[in-house]
Formats: structure tokens, sequence, C-alpha cells
């Protein structure tokens, strides 16, 4: 075991000094002209954990393991996060079970949390069982001055959900990320007429934080990378000052800028996905801006996954990936560049594990 | 005289019948070599089509290992990880593994996934399970530059 291996993991066993160290310098941002803002916060968000049922109350014990340790760490940080958001994916098959042993882990949580969709909890009873413990797959509300949208992106068209023999067949299709039975998700006309709506009372001042699990740009078409209608939700964004987009789905850092909106990715605690370049056969876009994740170690079994502390500061936010056996990274808005940046490795010459290939 | 007439009788004879044998030997090697070259050098576009589709089969069928929850023990299969068998690097086998402290081959790296993120039993080499996963994930990597002892 590695020194800072066991740093982190004594960390978790004595619940404090050691691990939140790094987090309350950043936790604290001020504003850009030095002043403290009252409207600072941190919050966390915590996705793709995949649960998996094997039988009964057998579950995959990797990544039931990603999960529980995202839950402990959280729990330890200081300050505590003002909120934290689980960015979809709580199951593998949207089974009962799996969303029921995601609430039972989550429930140990020490800040209120907040619930959105990914594909994996929807495609078996259409959400129903999801909506059933969680409420409303779509929703918004304010917090210390910016106003927060959750959306559920990853709707497909009627005739795709119609066209399977069963439920599951459906739900196994869209589970597999590189099916290429499976179809491009939306947000769909309904989402973004209430978006409109749900916009119009607020500022074009007011920061905005808006969560879709799949990406609002487009990326990858054959893993879903991409959310078919992005373009028309950005033009809902547009007159904004400050938007900043975070998503889930990838398994992977990426961020990006287009206009006013910065888009920031979030890890999976299950299992690191490839960038979709590794792809030789497919062209893909990620975005040049993004510094790539460290390839992950296989013989690791928590390598390249991780959740994140986000710390929000005059309604921008900076990323603090929390990567148990990688050197944490920190994505932070760059106020001169207007752009998000990795405050370590933007422009410096890759390391080797940087490089996938 | 008689003795030598003999002889030459005798040698030629022993001519004849080294002549012969030789002859016989070209004819039939000639017909072994004849024989080869027609297997060897004259097979047909309607071959090239056949043996494509046998192998062809067979990555088909190491797509549906690939992602078959009965491959291991507790229903995690190998496309969960790696989509399109991206992150596999079969083109960087044999590579030097530190953590099996050797150089090891691809199907060994398969044998690893098995074994522990899948939590399952691993495969006799020649397995035609593990034939047809080779054939896959290398199938996917089409094009790509050998680069074997590549981390």
């Amino acid at each position: 075991m590695k020194r800072r291996e066991f740093l982190k993991t004594s960390g978790i066993v004595t619940a404090g000094s050691i691990l939140p160290m790094s987090l309350i310098e950043v936790a604290f941002a001020d504003n850009a002209d030095g002043t403290k803002s009252d409207e600072n916060f941190t919050f966390a968000v915590i996705s793709d954990a995949h649960l998996q049922q094997i039988k009964g109350t057998k579950f995959v014990r990797n990544w039931d393991m990603g999960l529980k340790r995202a839950v402990a760490e959280c729990n330890m940080m200081n300050p505590k996060p003002d909120f934290v958001l689980f960015g979809g994916d709580l199951g593998q098959l949207g089974k009962a079970a799996e969303i029921d042993h995601g609430a039972e882990i989550l429930s140990a949580l020490r800040s209120p949390v907040k619930m959105m969709l990914g594909e994996h909890d929807y495609y078996l009873d259409l959400g129903e069982h999801w909506m059933n413990r969680f409420g409303d797959p779509y929703y918004s509300f304010d917090h210390k001055g910016v106003h927060i949208v959750v959306l559920n992106s990853i709707l497909v068209d009627e005739k795709w959900i119609n066209k399977w023999k069963d439920p599951m067949e459906r739900m196994q299709t869209m589970a597999g990320l590189d099916d290429p039975n499976g179809s491009p998700f939306m947000v769909g006309l309904k989402q973004r007429e209430w978006l409109k709506k749900d916009l119009e009372k607020v500022s074009k001042d007011t920061p905005l934080i808006v969560f879709s699990h799949s990406p609002l740009q487009k990326i990858y078409k054959g893993w879903n990378f991409w959310t078919d209608d992005a373009e028309l939700v950005q033009d809902i964004l547009k007159p904004f000052k400050k938007v900043n987009v975070i998503y889930a789905h990838v398994h992977q850092v990426q961020y990006n800028k287009i206009g006013n909106i910065a888009f920031n990715s979030v890890m999976s605690t299950a299992w690191p996905w490839p960038y979709p370049k590794t792809y030789a056969k497919e062209p893909s876009y990620v975005p040049k801006l993004t510094v790539e994740m460290n390839r992950a170690d296989p013989f690791f079994e928590r390598d390249g996954t991780g959740w994140q502390m986000i710390n929000v500061h005059t309604g921008r936010v900076d990323m603090n990936f929390i990567l148990p056996h990688n050197q944490n990274r920190i994505v932070a808005y760059n106020e001169k560049t207007g752009r998000p940046e990795d405050v370590e490795f933007q422009n410096k010459e890759r390391i080797p594990p940087q490089i996938h290939y | 005289m008689w003795s030598s007439r003999t002889k030459n009788v005798f040698h030629l004879k022993f001519t004849i019948k080294g002549e012969i044998m030789k002859t016989l030997l070209k004819l039939s090697s000639l017909l072994i070599v004849g024989v080869l070259s027609v297997e060897a050098d004259e097979f047909t576009k309607k071959d090239l089509a056949l043996w494509k589709a046998e192998y062809q089969t067979v990555v088909k069928q190491g797509r549906k290992v690939f992602t078959n929850p009965k491959l291991g023990t507790n229903t995690v299969t190998c496309n969960e990880c790696h989509p399109n068998a991206t992150n596999t690097h079969p083109e960087t086998y044999p590579k030097f593994q530190k953590q099996l402290g050797k150089v090891a081959t691809m199907a060994e790296m398969i044998n690893w996934c098995i074994a522990n993120p899948l939590e399952g039993k691993k495969m006799r080499l020649d397995d035609p399970r593990m034939i047809a996963l080779i054939a896959y994930i290398t199938e996917e990597r089409r094009g790509v530059k050998l680069d074997p002892g590549k981390h």
C-alpha cells in the first residue's frame, strides 16, 4: 500500500483530521475582488453507482464499496456540503431491489440529498419505482442566490420505448453502453418548454447551475456521451450571464466552455470509462480543453473512480475531484480566461498515465 | 570378357533401374508438388469469403461472450468497463505486467479480469470462448499498429 493510499484509507477510519485538510481551504473561496461572500457555498455530487443485484440480497461487492466509500468520505467533509446531489444510475438494471439498496446506502449521508435520474434507473419500469421513492425527475430550486435546475435528459422517442418484447430486454439494451440497438438521449420538447417557463422568473444576472445525467453537449453518439437536443437546451440557457452545466454518465473527467456555459462532468463511484477517442473505429469529440484523467490501473479496484466536492463562488463552480488511488484534481473556473481549467495540469506536459490510447 | 560383359549388363541394368527410379521419383515428386501447388496457389475468392465468414462468426461469438452476464459469477460483463473493447490494448501484448511479475499475453489478462472483476473461473487458454474473446477484442482494434510491450 502506498503511503498516500494509507493516509486516505486511515482517514476514513479515524474520521477526521487527515482527509478534509485540502478541502477546507477551497471550501471558503473569496470573491474575485478578495471580499468574503455569504453566497459562497459547497455541495457534493456522488454519481453513477450502478449497484448491481446478483440475486436476492447479493450485490456486486466492488460497486457497493465505491458508493459506501463516497458516502463515508462525504460525511467527513468540514464544512459539510449544503446538499449532496446524486447524479443518476443508482442501479444497473433499474430493479426496485437495486434502487432500494442505493437509497439505503445514501440514507447514511448527513446532508440533504437531491436526486437525479439516469437511464439505468429508468428503462425497466419507465422510472415508476424511482419516482415513488424520490419524486419528480425534473425540478428546480434556489440556493444562496443561485438558481439550480435538475433535468431528466435520458428520454428517447416513444417508438423505441415500445419496440421491445419485454421491459427487461429494453433495460438490458439501454444498459449496454456500446449496444448498437440503444437510442440517443434527449431532454424533449415538454421539458424544454418547462425549462423556458421556469427560467422566465429568474433574472439574467442570477447564476445558474444545471444538472443533467447525459452531457448537454455532443461528444460521442455511440455511447450516448450525447444529448440529441443539446443545442436547443443551450439556446435556452444562453441569455444568462453565468451558466454552469454539471453532467454525469461519462465516468470520466471532462470540461468545456461554450459561450457563457461552463461544462463539467463528474466521476462514477463504480468504474471508469475510457475516453471515446480510444475506440479507433469511430470519430468522437472530447473537448480539447479537457486534461484527461489518468488511465485506470485495473489492479486497483477504486482507481479511476471517485466523487466531487464543488464550491460555488461568484456564481461559478470549482470541481474538487476526490479520487481514491489517484492524486485528487481541481478543475476551477478561471476568471481571466473565462473557462474551467485544471489548476495543476492545464498547461503542463501530460504525465504518462494521462495519455489514453 | 564375359565377365566384363556381364558386368556391363549388370551395370546397364543397374543404370536403367537407377534411371527409372530417378524418373519415378521425379515424377512422383512432381505429382506431389503439383497437387500441393493446386491447393496452395489456387484458392479462390470463394475460399477467401468462406474463411472471412468463419472468422466473423467467431468474432460475433466473442461479442456474445464479452456481454454475457454468466461468464463470471457476479453478472458483471466485460463491456461494462470496456465498451467496444476499448482500453484492452490488444496491440500492446505481450507486455510486462508489474502486478503479475512477468511478461504476459492478452489471454492471461483476460483470465485475470474473469477471475477478479467478474469473480469467475479462469479458462483454458485454448477454450473456444477465450479464442472468441480474443477475436472480438482484436477485431474492434483493427488497423491499430502493433506495439508490443507498450504501457
